[in-house]
């Protein structure tokens, strides 16, 4: 598929001092994101704040819907009627949008959904961060599924990741999720925004089929339909029910295990292209920390403070979280003597991490409740323990 | 509403009517609301053991089409030929 | 000899039938309605989308030959906003039942009418949840039997063409699987106006809602709306209740202009940012 580049219009090239949400919402645009519907929820609002401000001078559409309910499915209509769409929310919201988050992978919709997370259970902490959403964002919509999820530590990132999740929206015909942390979304720094021609777009992957030809649910050879959108005669039907290639309900064990294989192999078999983490130290490492989001940048300090110590400590930041990177956990579980896994919750990606390592490696979790982010002396002292 | 038809001598159209056998579920909405009430179940059974229509006086029929309008089953509707087309 | 074919049949995905509606059911017979009016109001075909939630009536969307999206329960409507937001040149009809479209989605209904979206919202109301097995719905008549009130329902059902008007559709009917002329006509009618246009459509659901309020099948149903409707255009929907075995008023109760969501948007966004504006 040959990329495209962003239109110059929707890019403000140069260095801002942003924040978080608001690279957010200029990573969207500049992917060429031109519908949004969201709801007010803290700490997520000012991505569509800023998204409501910029997009009527670039072209486009945001509509503050009733619920994220609406607001879930809002983005889904659009993107059928052509738009490159996204929604914004936080906790509770991310669980009002998980039947629609279900369906876009059903239905093979291919669109964002933001979750700045917050504090939780329940309202739980809206002003302050929190990493407990993970294993949400993987199992969080019934039924058999994959996810491609994406977390961010930084506002730089948070723009730079928008467009990777718009293109792997649409490489994948997806849903997508960027999962970022109210501490992200709210801290301000350097965001370089790059000129437009720097900027990669996937473009849609709309058939080129006659409707007579063209059948909405018959993969390629990379497991993928081809897109239609609605307005162009090609008559699709688009159904949550189990389907088969025409979109016509099927409602037996055949197609289920014909439909639903396939949209779990599109991201399961592809999870090496799709997959992207960060490394450092890791060569002579014998104690491994792994963290993401806004907990990476502390992490990444307390190795730094455990090599001045002489530890041999390095670090593994999934940036693309789902699919998690077992392959290489499995890899350097054979290596290291053991993983920290240091994240705001009470126990989620160290799951992923203590099951790559199949017992080769011993695997410890610091966490603890959010609402605020680990010190580097802690990150440190669990380092030491594990290294001992 | 179609007009009561006129003298058979003036009528310039007829009606005829086309039954898909086996979609019908014998409802009976055809048969009721046909204006000159010339449908009726036929004897025998489809496929799917419903007693389908039949027009029962072919010549009274104005193909108003209003079998059609209210078949929820799709299985009838109604056509006006021109009366020298046979 | 001239080949012939059912009016309805170039909208049908033939490969699809039959359909699993019962007999006696009055949605197909809503279905011929809307294939009617498609025909006489000339609409590009391809520009035509139907968005329907869950149940009996939201299989509407899988048999029609169109764009076709078979949404979550309660969930058409703002699929559709979406839908048309994106295009506005598509005629966007949400066709789906009342459990649906105001029970669950009760308030994406009365934000979409707020808002005057530009869709057609055709409601078959059969008095209850037909899919699941016949449940108690918001439109159910006090003292009807359903599986989950089953001594009598003892809510107070919503008035739906009232409830459309306070919110705010431009264009609000009530007629019954009966009235087809009618019904057809209305469709016509809302597929030409701008705005939130809404058609409640009464029709049997024999083997629930009748079967265990023991009135009859599909066909006494169809009998019993034509002999209890009362057609009074222009009726103030506060007063157009529906109550058990009672009088039944239909007709077109709402017909006005107002700006549309996709006007009022622009028109506001243009006056204040003025050469800024993007479109």
């Amino acid at each position: 598929m040959t990329l495209t580049t962003a239109n110059p219009a929707c890019v403000l090239t140069g260095p801002h001092f942003l924040d978080g949400d608001c690279a957010c919402s200029e990573g969207a645009i500049a992917a060429g994101a031109n519908f949004a519907a969201g709801y007010p929820i803290t700490p997520s609002t000012e991505v569509v704040e800023h998204f409501a401000s910029r997009i009527p001078t670039v072209g486009g559409v945001f509509l503050q819907m009733e619920d994220e309910l609406a607001s879930s499915i809002a983005i889904l209509g659009a993107s059928w009627g052509g738009a490159k769409a996204f929604t914004v929310t936080s906790g509770p919201g991310f669980s009002l949008m998980m039947e629609h988050i279900g369906y876009a992978a059903m239905t093979e919709t291919p669109c964002v959904f933001v979750n700045v997370q917050r504090g939780g259970p329940s309202t739980g902490l809206p002003t302050l961060p929190g990493q407990a959403d993970m294993m949400q964002a993987r199992w969080g919509s019934h039924g058999d599924y994959e996810i491609i999820a994406l977390c961010p530590n930084s506002p730089q990132e948070c723009f730079n990741l928008m467009i990777d999740a718009f293109n792997l929206a649409e490489e994948y015909r997806t849903p997508v999720l960027v999962m970022m942390d109210e501490c992200v979304g709210h801290m301000t720094e350097k965001v370089v925004i790059p000129p437009a021609e720097e900027i990669k777009i996937f473009p849609r992957r709309y058939t080129s089929l006659p409707p007579s030809e063209y059948l909405p649910f018959r993969p390629g050879p990379d497991g993928i339909p081809e897109m239609a959108k609605a307005g162009q005669g090609y008559h699709a039907e688009v159904t949550g029910l189990t389907h088969d290639e025409h979109g016509y309900p099927a409602m037996n064990w055949q197609a289920q295990h014909k439909l639903v294989s396939r949209l779990v192999g599109k991201i399961r078999d592809n999870a090496d292209r799709i997959g992207r983490w960060e490394e450092k130290g890791l060569e002579d490492a014998e104690v491994a920390v792994v963290a993401y989001g806004i907990t990476s940048r502390v992490a990444e300090r307390a190795m730094q403070m455990a090599r001045a110590e002489g530890l041999k400590v390095g670090l593994l930041r999934p940036v693309v979280v789902w699919p998690f990177p077992e392959k290489r956990i499995r890899e350097l579980s054979l290596r290291v003597r053991a993983w920290v896994v240091v994240e705001m919750n009470y126990g989620q990606m160290v799951n992923e991490v203590e099951r790559c390592a199949a017992g080769h490696a011993r695997t410890v979790l610091l966490g603890h409740g959010g609402g605020t982010v680990h010190e580097p002396e802690e990150i440190l002292k669990a380092i030491r323990e594990a290294a001992a | 509403m179609p007009e009561a038809p006129a003298a058979p001598k003036a009528r310039k159209f007829r009606g005829q009517v086309f039954i898909d056998w086996d979609r019908c579920k014998g409802c009976g909405f055809c048969i009721e609301f046909c204006p000159p009430r010339i449908l009726a179940f036929s004897e025998e059974f489809n496929s799917h053991g419903y007693h389908p229509p039949y027009l029962a006086k072919e010549e009274a029929c104005t193909g108003c089409d209003l079998c059609g309008l209210y078949c929820p089953d799709f299985a009838i509707y109604g056509v006006r030929v021109p009366r020298n087309e046979d | 000899m001239s080949t012939f074919i059912n009016p309805v049949e170039p909208f049908l995905r033939a490969d699809r039938m039959p359909h699993i509606w019962c007999p006696g059911c009055g949605i197909g017979t809503t279905v011929n309605c809307f294939a009617r009016a498609l025909v006489e109001s000339k609409l590009p075909l391809d520009n035509v989308a139907v968005v329907s939630g869950i149940g009996c009536t939201g299989r509407v969307a899988g048999y029609i030959h169109l764009d076709s999206f078979h949404t979550t329960h309660g969930r058409a409507i703002p699929f559709a906003t979406g839908l048309k937001l994106a295009n506005p040149n598509l005629h966007v009809v949400v066709y789906s039942g009342d459990g649906d479209l105001i029970a669950i989605g009760g308030n994406h209904f009365i934000h979409a009418a707020r808002r005057n979206v530009d869709i057609t919202v055709i409601c078959v109301n059969n008095l209850t949840y037909g899919m699941t097995g016949g449940q108690v719905a918001p439109t159910t008549p006090v003292g009807a039997t359903a599986t989950t009130s089953p001594y009598g329902c003892f809510e107070r059902p919503f008035n739906l063409p009232f409830l459309a008007e306070s919110s705010g559709a431009v264009y609000v009917a009530r007629w019954t699987a009966f009235h087809v002329r009618h019904v057809a006509h209305a469709m016509g009618e809302a597929f030409q106006k701008k705005g939130f246009s809404f058609i409640e459509i009464l029709s049997p659901c024999p083997t629930l809602y009748q079967r265990r309020n023991k009135m009859g099948d599909g066909l006494e149903t169809m009998r019993y709306y034509k002999q209890h409707s009362i057609i009074k255009n222009g009726a103030k929907t506060h007063d157009v209740d529906i109550n058990l075995q009672g009088e039944i008023i239909v007709g077109k109760f709402v017909d006005i202009e107002r700006p549309t969501l996709q006007q009022t948007m622009e028109q506001q966004l243009r006056q204040t940012l003025k050469d800024r504006y993007a479109g």
